[in-house]
């Protein structure tokens, strides 16, 4: 039992991963938390969900995570009323979240400070919320439409006013078109950072490279950045409310483009929640590839990342390499596997595609040449005294500050933060694969160069233990079309990134009635933003880079 | 620099041959004049926009400039402004918060331009389709010549792809 509290009655969920839930009265939220936060524990994710079909109105959905484990609470809200006590001085990445269950659902954080709109920009209007089973959806998107509302129309009310202007040279209000459909579009109250020689770079959505859209304001004196915020929701594209009422097997696929990077654990966290809701386990052989699986996305996204952070040093060498490297597991992938990042091979109540033997030799051939390749490339990166001048220091998160943010997954690794679900709460196969967890204290760019090398190899000698261990049997069980009624499961996986965790709701038939994905870069986003304070702009892509963050999978 | 320069011997070139154009993937008549494109030639300069996918078509993307593929190497390179390109490869579903940075990186883009969508859902919405939140195909929003479908399309459609776009019709069918 992770957590004793007066009155909380816990009840452990089906399946292998230690968490229980709860539900708990407004009262007892924060008394709840602040518990959990002084024993070391996290806050792992925040949603809420419309229960007005069933007993009461809507819901928030909390899960806290410490060494015993999980718990989910659930904390009913009235319809009239959706207020609920504001965590987010005791979990400060509770911020963003809270702030999203309002843009989407309107359920509301009383006392919490920051009450700025954080997914929503202007898409949608601030009284209507998507997640609302009764939100009525706009109409199918039309360019004449969109143009007919601004574009045009600004333009004639602009020729207008000008005509206007010249014919009385009143004192009539100035009004200014261009700027009024502008702030329609998105009035973002930034923080403005004031005083002498202080200036701001926006940069985004678009960006430079081959990135995910978002906007960083920067504010700066002369090189050094002594503020950046992020403003994001450009991805927002409506996936929980795509996952209403979506078919099991449909939802399956979309839970694997939640990020595209991480379409493994996004899948089994999806199939795990589905699995625990039916109270089944699905076949060892299954769980075996599933490892399998996840060990190798983070191969691939490890190597891809490792030669972009020696290319964003101008050590184009790394790139070069690495690639090739990533390239071989992906051609790998696609031939024994039949994707080139195994989108849809995890399915709930087991996997799609088997191992043959010769995939065996084939997969052992690639552990070796990936562990020499690697090895030797480690030391070039380590002897290199311009790349090592780059990465030392370089985006330094203490791991004290790492803490207090509650900094997951790989960089958290990397600033002292040891948790590591497959470690610490080690589902099948991890129970027999006693993975070592890879950290480092130093919490600069370095470390988390280090971190993933470490985390490489460790990855790499996973894959040999799976093939070794790997015995045939099903790829699959019976799974029904439908789960049980009013059901509720969360999986949690550790991704390459940090903990992606999928809670399913079902409602009254065993439809999906919401589902909610959790990326950790909700959690590691806001610490990006202390990381770069000091720090000289030209610095920024590779303090950004050695976090690789996901924005599809923030933003929804 | 011993061990690099060993390194990248040892390594050799991998470069594989370039894929041809594919016509099934052009989803509008040709737009721009033969001798535009003949102007073109092989160097052409991409600006990446990501309008809403899900950063699974980004990880090819990526993976055309690794040394198996080189696409650099046919002198398609990506630059960082659209002032500076010949072609917008577009990815996503357009999400509703991106139509107003998807049009005015079309609009910064000189003419005579070429659009590339990339993906599944840049085809037709995909998985995520037209919703409060998103407008759905990359056509919808910009016009766009040549659509590669995949999820994620490999490397070698994407190359394909922007040959296409590259690419005379009429080259093809004589």
């Amino acid at each position: 039992m992770p957590i004793t509290h007066p009155g909380l009655q816990l009840t452990k969920l089906p399946g292998a991963l230690p968490v229980w839930q709860a539900t708990i009265a407004p009262d007892d939220l924060r008394p709840v938390c602040q518990n959990v936060a002084d024993g070391g524990g996290r806050l792992l994710a925040l949603w809420g969900s419309d229960q007005r079909a069933t007993q009461f109105g809507f819901a928030l959905h909390v899960v806290l995570l410490n060494e015993a484990g999980m718990v989910c609470l659930h904390l009913p809200l009235s319809a009239e009323q959706p207020v609920y006590p504001d965590i987010s001085s005791i979990f400060p990445v509770a911020n963003r979240m809270q702030r999203a269950a309002y843009d989407l659902l309107g359920i509301y954080a009383s006392e919490a400070r920051d009450h700025r709109k954080w997914l929503r920009h202007a898409s949608w209007h601030s009284g209507s919320f998507p997640l609302r089973k009764d939100f009525a959806d706009t109409p199918p998107f039309s360019l004449e439409a969109l143009e007919a509302k601004s574009g045009k129309s600004a333009k004639a009310k602009r020729a207008k006013l000008m005509t206007k202007q010249m014919d009385v040279a009143t004192d009539t209000p100035t009004e200014q078109p261009q700027a009024a459909s502008q702030a329609e579009l998105d009035d973002y109250p930034f923080v403005q950072v004031e005083g002498q020689g202080v200036h701001e770079i926006p940069v985004g959505p678009v960006h430079a490279g081959i990135i995910e859209p978002g906007h960083f304001r920067f504010s700066i004196v002369g090189e050094k950045v002594l503020r950046l915020e992020q403003r994001f929701g450009y991805t927002h594209k409506g996936i929980e409310k795509r996952f209403e009422n979506m078919s099991l097997e449909r939802g399956a696929k979309l839970a694997g483009r939640v990020s595209g990077d991480s379409t493994v654990a996004y899948a089994w966290g999806y199939a795990m929640a589905a699995e625990s809701i039916a109270d089944v386990t699905p076949p060892d052989y299954a769980l075996w590839l599933r490892g399998l699986f996840l060990e190798r996305e983070r191969i691939a996204n490890h190597l891809g990342d490792l030669g972009y952070l020696g290319n964003d040093v101008a050590f184009s060498f790394g790139f070069a390499q690495f690639w090739i490297l990533k390239e071989q597991v992906l051609r790998n992938n696609a031939a024994l596997f039949g994707h080139r990042y195994l989108m849809d091979k995890i399915i709930p109540g087991g996997v799609t595609v088997g191992l043959a033997e010769s995939g065996k030799q084939t997969l052992l051939e690639e552990c070796s040449l990936l562990e020499g390749e690697a090895r030797r490339l480690r030391s070039i990166y380590e002897e290199h005294a311009a790349v090592q001048d780059r990465f030392i220091g370089a985006g330094c998160v203490a791991p004290t500050l790492a803490s207090r943010l509650g900094l997951c997954g790989l960089a958290g690794r990397a600033s002292s933060q040891s948790w590591d679900m497959r470690a610490q709460f080690p589902c099948p196969p991890y129970d027999k694969l006693d993975v070592q967890m890879a950290t480092h204290h130093n919490g600069d760019v370095a470390a988390r160069v280090i971190v993933r090398f470490d985390e490489l190899f460790e990855s790499l000698r996973l894959q040999r233990e799976i093939i070794t261990n790997l015995v045939g049997g099903d790829l699959l069980l019976q799974f029904p079309a439908h789960l049980p009624p009013d059901g509720f499961g969360i999986g949690v996986v550790e991704g390459w990134r940090g903990e992606v965790m999928v809670a399913i709701h079902t409602d009254a038939k065993g439809n999906l009635a919401r589902v909610h994905p959790h990326d950790p870069s909700w959690q590691n986003w806001p610490v990006l933003e202390h990381a770069i304070m000091g720090n000289v702009v030209p610095d920024f892509p590779l303090i950004n880079k050695s976090f690789n963050l996901s924005y599809s999978g923030q933003d929804l | 620099m011993y061990q690099i320069i060993k390194q990248i011997i040892k390594t050799g070139i991998r470069t594989e041959a370039t894929p041809l154009p594919d016509e099934a993937m052009r989803c509008t008549e040709q737009r721009l004049q033969q001798q535009i494109l003949d102007v073109f030639g092989g160097a052409l300069a991409i600006r990446f926009v990501d309008a809403g996918s899900c950063n699974g078509c980004e990880q090819e993307i990526h993976a055309v400039n690794n040394a198996y593929y080189n696409l650099e190497g046919q002198g398609i390179k990506f630059v960082a402004s659209p002032r500076h390109a010949d072609m917008l490869l577009v990815t996503g579903p357009v999400s509703r918060h991106m139509i107003v940075a998807l049009r005015r990186t079309y609009d910064a883009t000189p003419d005579p331009k070429l659009v590339v969508a990339i993906g599944d859902c840049a085809f037709d919405g995909g998985l995520f389709g037209e919703s409060y939140a998103s407008c759905g195909r990359v056509s919808n929003v910009i016009p766009v010549d040549v659509v590669v479908k995949g999820c994620p399309p490999t490397p070698t459609q994407i190359m394909q792809g922007i040959l296409t776009a590259l690419t005379g019709a009429h080259e093809v069918q004589a």
